[in-house]
């Protein structure tokens, strides 16, 4: 596996105005991804986890410019995605495929599962019409599903089958980065596993990357290499998966893998139990966002936000209780004020 | 042996829905018992008729399409099924409340809290005055561990999050005190350190109130820090049952192993997931042999013609499958029907 870094994310903001009254005036922001700093390597699987306003379906959307980020940098393959003029981009997107959480949502109910693997090729003008019916049927078996099911509509299949369609759609401009956001979580358990080990074997057999988004830290931890947590709009902690599952250092990411109800009555294990809900992105609490419901709350940690700094080799942290760091950040703090 | 009452008793119960394309038995002949205080988990994939069920337990299924076409539902050895709808409408609530998945389309958008509270309380109590109706509801709003039930009462369900909104049903549901609990995927809409601080209070209720607790769910997760017993259901039957303990340690039905095998696990990586080959079926579809067979990686030739019986393979342990049939091929052996492949293999891990 080469460690070059397909994708580099630096800084990333999106702010979302909060407009109020008769004339529409700004009266502040939701950060929704607030300061996402990140890098994937070609052939890895980069997995973000976080609960529902964490931000993390933002920052997939960002990257492809679904959305237009407020600041930052979004380096893909050498190239400034956030530099590049709608037309470039939207070129650009032959190598970044997205698969959606939905696949009832996400395909065309009104087009034959033929004329949407298609459609990127055409978008793209790859290929004659001919060679592009024989690609649709190849990707079609490719995904597991029969080249005869290419006339057929999307209600015909079930919701698992729809996903293989999403996927094949993704597959079908060769890309180099696949972004999947929630991929299998509208799926039932048996299916969700056909789908999480379909996208493994084409990982390695198209060299594919992936930015695998989802809620479910077991899912997460399955199919990434590394993974990120996310916490109302910034990122708290990042590591390899092995690394984050067996020694999380983030007190968040503590509680986030305690919660998960484990399938093993016997199993013991201490549960940290936050208090309270996510706070409203709206209005974030001061310092670090995750003060209100941390167990270890400090003084420090209403008044500064940590900074996210490599703790271990690649195991990075973004908590004032990893303790060198804080004289740090008060002098960076003082030193900006 | 267990001594506590039986509370809830469903006997051979038949939920059919006629839809234009057919009749599909949705439901197709379920027995099961829950004991005073016991939590019972009621687990399958979407379709299996996991829902319809406890719809059927409170006479809400919706009809037309759907009917109960048979069996019995018996509650405290009063038949639910030859009721009428104003002495169901009395047992729901005072006996049996229910919640479900999504608080906000279970909560009117229009009323505050304090209202929807109060109104349940008068409904069943007639005799309260308003006062005490609304002090009742703020110590079930306490009790489920809402901070400043007071001012809450004043509150519209928008206000809340989802969290608070589930903690504000699950109030509403046992306002009466009842006796059996209907929890129908509690925590799958919300956040997992949400449904951490949820399922401990459906617990710690549990065990204060002595509720019978009906749990429906998908995760088998849930089902294993919960519950106490566990009914797997497939397609509309129950395929197995047995105590939570069992379930995990010694799953007999090749779908209930299959499906623990799926889950991914959080706790160490598995090189790859077991799956279950094709698609959970559709309601009604299979209708002769075992409604497993076509998935099965063990089914022979009689798994297609005959649907197998509950097998009692041991103590409370129940099993729809011809592999635990005393008289038939004689195989309660897994590894004999592996063959030269090995059980491992077929389930590694």
């Amino acid at each position: 596996m080469t460690t070059k870094p397909l994708l580099e994310v630096e800084g990333l903001k999106k702010y979302f105005p909060v407009k109020k009254g008769m004339l529409g005036r700004t009266v502040g922001h939701v950060k929704a991804v607030d300061d996402v700093s990140f890098y994937v390597n070609e052939g890895e699987t980069l997995g973000i986890v976080g609960e529902s306003g964490c931000g993390k379906s933002t920052t997939g959307r960002m990257l492809m410019r679904l959305l237009e980020p407020t600041e930052g940098k979004v380096v893909f393959d050498g190239k400034d995605l956030t530099s590049l003029t709608s037309d470039e981009m939207r070129k650009t997107r032959r190598d970044i495929q997205m698969v959606f959480q939905d696949p009832y949502a996400s395909l065309n109910p009104r087009h034959t599962i033929e004329k949407i693997l298609e459609e990127p090729l055409i978008v793209h003008g790859i290929d004659n019409p001919k060679e592009r019916k024989k690609k649709v049927r190849e990707f079609l078996e490719i995904v597991g599903l029969s080249a005869y099911h290419a006339k057929r509509y999307p209600h015909q299949f079930s919701g698992g089958q729809r996903q293989r369609i999403g996927i094949a759609r993704a597959l079908m401009t060769n890309p180099k980065l696949i972004i999947a956001d929630e991929p299998v979580s509208a799926l039932d358990v048996s299916i969700q596993s056909q789908v999480l080990n379909l996208m493994q074997d084409l990982q390695k057999e198209f060299n594919l990357t992936y930015i695998f988004i989802a809620h479910d830290l077991g899912v997460v931890r399955h199919i990434s290499d590394r993974v990120g947590v996310m916490y109302l709009g910034r990122m708290v902690e990042m590591a390899a998966s092995e690394q984050l599952y067996a020694k999380p250092l983030h007190p968040y990411t503590q509680a986030l893998l305690s919660a998960v109800p484990v399938p093993d009555p016997d199993y013991q294990k201490e549960q940290i139990l936050l208090a309270g809900d996510i706070p409203n992105p709206a209005n974030p609490p001061s310092g670090c966002t995750f003060h209100t419901r941390c167990p270890h709350k400090m003084d420090i940690c209403t008044k500064f936000a940590p900074q996210l700094v490599e703790q271990d080799s690649g195991h990075s942290v973004a908590c004032h209780l990893y303790s060198d760091q804080v004289d740090n950040d008060i002098k960076q703090m003082e030193g900006s004020l | 042996m267990d001594e506590r009452k039986t509370v809830l008793q469903v006997k051979d119960l038949q939920t059919t829905f006629f839809t234009d394309s057919g009749e599909i038995p949705a439901v197709d002949h379920i027995d099961f018992h829950l004991k005073e205080g016991e939590v019972l988990g009621i687990v399958g994939e979407s379709g299996c008729g996991k829902s319809v069920t406890s719809l059927s337990i409170m006479g809400l299924v919706p009809k037309p399409p759907g009917k109960v076409v048979g069996g019995e539902i018996l509650f405290e050895d009063k038949d639910l099924l030859t009721m009428t709808e104003t002495q169901m409408r009395h047992i729901r609530g005072n006996d049996i409340a229910m919640i479900f998945q999504e608080p906000m389309t279970s909560l009117n958008p229009l009323f505050s809290i304090g209202n929807q509270m109060t109104e349940a309380v008068l409904i069943h109590v007639k005799s309260l005055s308003k006062k005490k109706a609304a002090a009742r509801a703020i110590e079930m709003l306490k009790l489920v561990g809402l901070p400043r039930a007071e001012e809450m009462m004043r509150d519209y369900p928008h206000q809340l999050s989802g969290g608070m909104r589930q903690r504000v049903m699950i109030a509403m549901a046992l306002v009466c005190d009842p006796k059996v609990l209907i929890a129908d995927e509690p925590t799958t809409a919300l956040d997992v350190t949400i449904q951490a601080q949820i399922l401990k209070l459906m617990r710690d209720l549990n065990t204060r109130l002595n509720t019978a607790v009906l749990l429906i769910t998908h995760d088998l997760g849930v089902v294993a820090e919960t519950c106490e017993r566990v009914i797997v259901m497939y397609a509309g039957q129950i395929i197995e049952e047995a105590s939570v303990k069992m379930i995990f340690e010694d799953p007999q039905h090749p779908y209930t192993k299959g499906l623990i095998q799926s889950v991914p696990d959080m706790r160490y990586k598995k090189e790859r997931l077991y799956s279950i080959p094709g698609n959970v079926p559709k309601p009604g579809s299979v209708l002769q042999g075992c409604r497993f067979a076509t998935r099965c990686e063990f089914a022979f030739d009689r798994c297609l013609k005959e649907n197998p019986e509950l097998y009692e393979t041991s103590d409370a342990h129940r099993t729809r499958c011809f592999l635990y049939d005393g008289e038939g091929v004689g195989m309660h052996d897994n590894k004999a029907l592996a063959g030269s492949r090995g059980i491992e293999e077929i389930f590694p891990g």
